[in-house]
């Protein structure tokens, strides 16, 4: 199953791969010895001549614990699926550890614009730099975005990092990510978002930290002073 | 036997507006299996589309994006709203309730009579839908604003308008309805039958009911606000002015996620009718059955976020959602282990009905264990509308829908139309539609682990789509949506067949306990001459000490005779 | 699983709970208008909590035509009462006449409720000015088709029990006045009182 996934190129990539996996076992297992109870009944109780079907409303506590006991044991599961995925939701989006690089991120309908905030460090001065449709990220350093939507519902998709956040109008949502494998990866909108959703992509390249501020500088304002 | 009357109703009194609930059943029968056909063609678009990679589709042409789009909306809209509900809860319903309680027609008749025409317009008005400028609405069956009232993006004109009327008139009808129901079962009862001794149909559908019934009201005032905003301009969603689009959400998927259940609930209500009769045993747990159903019914108020894990929600909420969801996974199970169980040490015989029902159950497993990935919030970061979902909700919602209804169909049809269906038809249709729905369905799990994404029409506008093993996987669906709009003819050839050679069905030709085989095939106006008295629960079957493995409900105790 | 179940009455149908089918119909529709106007309210009350500024809007509703109108569905409301209890006492003409007063009060609710909407529309209020103004058109605005609604229902059951039958349905549409009534006493501070 897991090289039904793409290749994972962030740092908390394996986290969510490892519960997927984990999940698809657990449910697998209860799955197939289900099934194999289901149809297992129904070809050795098949009506035969002379044999009569039993009795079993299962009126008393103890006749109902053969399906109380197992469904005990589901719930088990269940909270143990929950408490390991917890820890990892809480990585993913209630942290925001410190980051390296800060981006801003705004769906359009049917574009991405990504704004990054120069040398001053800071968004929305004239130093800004900012593209249509292409997100470059250094390797192996937090960045942290702000997604916001500028007209309808967009949702970030890049399923290799495995991040996925809507994107919200009047609203600016902060994520986080580290990229841990250089290379071009599609940028996707999962969210509908009109007569052009089909055609939303963007995509982000991921590379050294020197290809990273050398592509900067190339798109800087010409009026601002040279990158860091 | 059946009420004189001093002179028969006319034509139009007796079959258009009637207020027999028989009839009212059929109504929304045919209704609903017109709107089925409607839904699958549409299906049949986006499959054809999908895979021949844009290719005109033979016998309805080139598809282009925003036509996608509304194609893709209306699918689902027909499919919950006007077939799902109508054949599961108002037709089943309505012929069944009255039936197995003893009733001779529901509380309400006329009321009863006014819900369908309502329905009827809803239906006019949502079909008429596609035929105005601009199209019929295409923002998909959740119609999140904003993108539901900006045209300019969407590209509809008067589709979200009508969409909207449509849906709320739907909504109106099946209130009406649920009233009926739910005042039908809890008082109109036969003597005798207390509660514990309904059948689990009609425990089912009362679920079903007050569930409706609860969860509707807040994506009603929703979708009044989302008209309002759409026609008058008001800004209800729109943040700009105040407002906030994730309020349609909540009010949205409050309703939404009950309404799954809505829909599920008589679908094992025909599963729990079906397997005693034709494994000749009592259901396992009726009891427990029943109070897992109402934990259900419960705990589906509880969950509905974790459709909105990653839609901006504080994420400090995802974790309790993420709790609920997987709890109740919990009564589900045990409903599910219930039939199973029913099986145990039974004698079991393989006739349509009962083909349908075990399918049911086969499928359904895989819909309810896939939804544990979709309800841990963290699974769900990279599940979420990707094709994963598409094949989860297909797994869990055609069951009841598909399965369950024909399982119905074929069950009760000697009681509706008084004619028998035919057995080879019948399996005819059932093996090559389990066949066919899996290869639809399967390859989209394959789709969603690679990250497809929901609702594009262009999959090969992306490199990593254009992937060989995943254009295999469009392909290998689309063979079997075919495959699956095929194998219904068999079920329509049955029809024809039955109307001409079928054989005249009889009162009881599956030997049941329950009260609708008390009556004629099909039961006259009024249903029973006088009450019925009610002697025991529905599922004596096998009984210790009897000649006859079957007990029926009003059958009176044999005087000095042992229990 | 077996016991005695002599039926209660061998010779017809009935009703197998205490409460007669007509009521129980009604007071589950009364709760799915509850959820509907529930789902209005919380969505109203949520935005409200994030919009303080929203007490300065509010403040331009007219508080003394609200309070009125709350008085005037309140004794509308013990109307009805007193044309059911004229009922029970078989006094079918008496409860005609006390159906015709809470007409009344419904007709003198909606008269004021125009007023209101005139002169706040004259104000430069209207439905679009802010989501407060939505909030308060949409939410009285269903409110009021309700009561026109109510109305209508109260009118014909009025005419039915001036002929002498129906009488049992007095109760069904006091029921549905009375709530009505309560959600009215929802939005009158909602939306008159600025907090």
């Amino acid at each position: 199953m897991s090289s039904w996934l793409p290749e994972a190129a962030s740092s908390y990539a394996g986290d969510l791969d490892r519960l997927l996996t984990l999940i698809t076992i657990i449910v697998g297992v209860w799955f197939l010895l289900a099934e194999a109870v289901l149809i297992g009944f129904v070809v050795r109780y098949r009506r035969r001549p002379g044999r009569r079907a039993a009795y079993l409303p299962a009126t008393s506590l103890r006749s109902m614990s053969f399906v109380l006991a197992p469904c005990a044991l589901i719930l088990g599961f269940d909270l143990v699926i929950d408490a390991l995925s917890a820890p990892v939701w809480e990585k993913v989006k209630l942290e925001l550890p410190p980051h390296d690089e800060l981006v801003r991120i705004q769906g359009e309908a049917w574009q991405w614009r990504i704004t990054y905030p120069g040398a001053d460090g800071r968004l929305d001065t004239a130093d800004d730099v900012q593209t249509l449709n292409e997100l470059h990220v250094p390797l192996e350093k937090t960045i942290l975005f702000e997604l916001t939507a500028r007209d309808v519902l967009h949702s970030l998709w890049i399923p290799e990092l495995r991040l996925k956040q809507d994107a919200v109008p009047g609203r600016s949502i902060r994520g986080w990510f580290r990229a841990t494998r250089e290379g071009e990866y599609a940028v996707v909108c999962a969210e509908i978002c009109g007569i052009a959703h089909t055609f939303m992509a963007g995509k982000l390249r991921v590379e050294s930290e020197a290809e990273y501020r050398q592509w900067l500088q190339s798109r800087a304002p010409a009026s601002a002073p040279a990158q860091g | 036997m059946a009420n004189a009357h001093a002179h028969e109703p006319g034509l139009l009194r007796r079959y258009v507006f009637s207020t027999d609930h028989k009839t009212i059943a059929k109504q929304y029968l045919f209704t609903g299996i017109f709107m089925g056909i409607v839904g699958g063609l549409l299906a049949y678009v986006i499959r054809v589309h999908l895979a021949t990679n844009g290719q005109p589709v033979p016998g309805f042409g080139a598809v282009g994006p925003q036509q996608y789009n509304s194609v893709v909306t209306m699918h689902g809209t027909i499919m919950i709203f006007w077939v799902a509900m109508p054949i599961l809860l108002a037709a089943l319903g309505n012929f069944l309730i009255p039936l197995m309680i003893g009733a001779r027609d529901m509380a309400f008749p006329r009321l009863n009579m006014l819900s369908y025409w309502i329905f009827f317009l809803s239906t006019v008005i949502l079909l008429v839908s596609f035929f105005v400028p601009g199209g019929a609405a295409a923002g998909g069956w959740t119609s999140y604003p904003p993108l539901a009232v900006s045209p300019q993006y969407s590209g509809e004109t008067w589709g979200v308008a009508l969409w909207l009327l449509a849906v709320a008139l739907e909504f109106a009808a099946f209130l009406m309805g649920g009233i009926n129901f739910i005042t039908t079962a809890i008082n109109l009862r036969a003597p005798g039958m207390r509660l514990f001794d309904m059948p689990l149909m009609v425990w089912m559908q009362l679920s079903a009911s007050v569930i409706f019934l609860f969860s509707v009201g807040p994506l009603i005032a929703g979708a009044i606000l989302l008209l309002l905003d759409r026609v008058v301009g008001t800004g209800f969603y729109d943040p700009a002015r105040g407002g906030d689009p994730v309020l349609f959400q909540h009010l949205f998927w409050f309703f939404g996620h009950p309404e799954v259940y809505v829909i599920l609930l008589p679908g094992l209500g025909a599963i729990a009718e079906i397997l005693p009769v034709f494994a000749r045993k009592p259901i396992f747990g009726y009891r427990m059955i029943v109070y897992a159903t109402l934990i259900t019914g419960v705990l589906s108020f509880l969950v509905w976020a974790h459709h909105q894990f990653v839609a901006g929600i504080d994420p400090r909420l995802a974790t309790p959602f993420s709790v609920t969801t997987i709890l109740i996974s919990v009564p589900i199970a045990v409903m599910l282990f219930a039939f199973i169980a029913t099986l145990y040490q039974g004698s079991i015989s393989l006739e349509t009905p009962m083909l349908w029902a075990l399918g049911m159950l086969v499928v359904f497993l895989l819909g309810g264990v896939t939804g544990i990935h979709l309800g841990s919030a963290a699974s769900d970061i990279y599940l979420h509308d990707t094709y994963f979902v598409v094949a989860h909700f297909h797994y869990t919602l055609i069951p009841p829908v598909v399965f369950s209804f024909f399982a119905a169909f074929y069950y009760w049809y000697p009681k509706m139309f008084g004619r028998r269906l035919n057995e080879v038809l019948g399996h005819l249709h059932f093996w090559p539609t389990l066949v066919f729905f899996n290869l639809t369905f399967l390859p989209m799990f394959v789709l969603g682990f690679a990250g497809h994404h929901r609702r594009i029409a262009n999959p090969q506008f992306f490199e990593a789509l254009r992937d060989p093993t995943l254009v295999r996987m469009q392909w290998l669906a689309t063979v079997g949506a075919v495959g699956m709009l095929v194998a219904q003819i068999p079920f329509l050839v049955n029809l024809v067949w039955s109307a001409w050679r079928g054989a005249p069905a009889g009162e009881n030709p599956w030997r049941a306990n329950t009260l609708e085989w008390t009556t004629p095939s099909p039961p006259p106006h009024g249903n029973f001459a006088g009450p019925p008295v009610v002697y025991r629960g529905p599922y004596e079957y096998s009984v210790p000490g009897r000649s006859e493995d079957w007990w029926p409900q009003t059958l009176a105790p044999e005087r000095g005779a042992g229990a | 699983m077996e016991s005695s179940r002599a039926p209660a009455s061998a010779s017809g149908f009935r009703e197998a709970t205490e409460v007669p089918t007509g009521r129980l119909g009604l007071w589950w529709f009364l709760a799915s208008e509850t959820v509907i106007f529930g789902g209005l309210i919380t969505s109203y009350v949520l935005l409200r909590w994030r919009h303080p500024e929203w007490s300065s809007e509010a403040s331009h509703t007219l508080n003394a035509a609200g309070g009125f109108n709350t008085l005037v569905l309140l004794s509308s409301s013990l109307t009805v009462v007193l044309a059911h209890e004229a009922v029970a006492h078989g006094d079918l003409p008496r409860a005609a006449r006390h159906l015709g007063v809470t007409l009344l009060g419904g007709l003198v609710f909606l008269c004021v409720k125009a007023f209101e909407y005139s002169h706040e529309i004259a104000e430069g209020f209207t439905p679009l000015t802010s989501l407060f103004w939505s909030y308060y058109y949409g939410m009285t605005g269903l409110h009021a088709l309700h009561v026109i609604g109510g109305m209508i229902a109260i009118a014909a059951v009025a005419l039915g029990v001036r002929r002498g039958r129906d009488a049992q349905r007095v109760e069904y549409v006091g029921l549905y006045w009375h709530f009505v009534d309560v959600v009215w006493i929802f939005l009158f501070p909602l939306l008159y009182l600025a907090s």
